[in-house]
């Protein structure tokens, strides 16, 4: 069993490393996700938020719906941790 | 881009998750995960994303590791598979 | 029961040396973000690592009254209020969801503004997420220790 999950291991990885010879080039100029968004991004963000960060801009200003939903997802998250552990107001501490 | 430095921290990274997962002793397990988090933030910042090297560093080397320990502060130790 | 197993004068120096250190940092990533790598979230992780620190070489007594469990909570649900606020109050000056153009805020307008904007949502992102991450802390730990 052991020598099988690490076969299907290792034809996965073949897998992946088939499926990035794909994938445009590391910082290459004329992949898709480098022309179509990108260059508005970087020359827009200073001129329109006074941010040197375009990282800053795109996250709060351009993308602030996405960052909503993050933030809403942590504090889901954060509330839900405690409305399951948080103790009721005459539980005894148990231990 | 420098290819040598991609290297080694990939091998590394490599290294780090596979002794996170053959570890019996859950803390060095979690020394192990925070090893890889801390390495992947170092393979985020080589390629540029500083931003996202930084959060990696703060969320996946600081406070998963924190609430992993205090898991095992509540619970034992050692694993028995 | 942390503090009693494991106490020493030299773990509790370096982190009472540490902490106001640590906070200082959370504070200037929070609000270089616009100029550097940083932001909402590593800035309210470090806040929160701070106050974990805190608590666990302080013990439970002296750390609830140094930062209280109910505050985490509030904190962290003035954030998520800022961060709406900051979403809804342009809707009702005539702009759209998030444009912070805007805002109602006098003497600045247009590329100013959303640089306000943004740093008034960072806030709140930062006071969320170290509001969330101490609360987790808290309930996870419960009253065993």
């Amino acid at each position: 069993m052991k020598w099988f999950s690490a076969l299907v291991m290792v034809l996965l990885l073949a897998l992946m490393l088939y499926a990035t010879s794909d994938l445009p080039d590391h910082a290459d100029p004329q992949a898709p996700a480098n022309t179509y968004v990108s260059p508005t991004y970087i020359e827009n963000s200073v001129k329109d938020t006074h941010t040197p960060n375009v990282v800053t801009a795109i996250l709060a200003d351009y993308r602030g719906y996405d960052t909503l939903g993050e933030t809403v997802v942590i504090f889901a998250a954060g509330l839900a941790c405690a409305l399951v552990l948080m103790k009721k107001a005459g539980e005894k501490e148990d231990r | 881009m420098i290819w040598q430095i991609d290297f080694w921290l990939l091998v590394i990274l490599i290294v780090a998750a596979v002794t996170a997962l053959s570890l019996h002793d859950l803390l060095g397990a979690v020394a192990a995960l925070a090893a890889y988090s801390f390495f992947v933030a170092l393979l985020f910042a080589q390629m540029g994303a500083i931003d996202v090297a930084f959060v990696e560093a703060t969320l996946g080397a600081g406070i998963t590791g924190v609430l992993f320990i205090i898991a095992l502060f509540l619970t034992k130790r050692r694993t028995e598979d | 029961m942390i503090r009693q197993r494991y106490q020493s004068i030299i773990i509790q120096s370096i982190c009472s040396l540490l902490i106001p250190f640590i906070q200082l940092f959370a504070i200037y990533v929070i609000l270089h973000g616009h100029y550097g790598p940083g932001g909402g979230f590593q800035g309210g992780v470090l806040l929160a690592v701070s106050v974990l620190l805190q608590r666990l070489y302080l013990g439970k007594e002296v750390a609830y009254q140094k930062f209280p469990p109910k505050l985490a909570l509030a904190l962290g649900a003035v954030g998520m209020l800022i961060f709406g606020l900051a979403g809804i109050v342009p809707m009702a000056f005539g702009g759209s969801f998030l444009d912070y153009a805007y805002l109602p805020l006098p003497g600045v307008s247009g590329a100013e503004l959303r640089y306000l904007g943004i740093l008034i949502v960072e806030l709140g992102i930062g006071l969320a997420v170290f509001g969330t991450l101490v609360l987790i802390f808290d309930n996870f730990i419960g009253g065993r220790w």
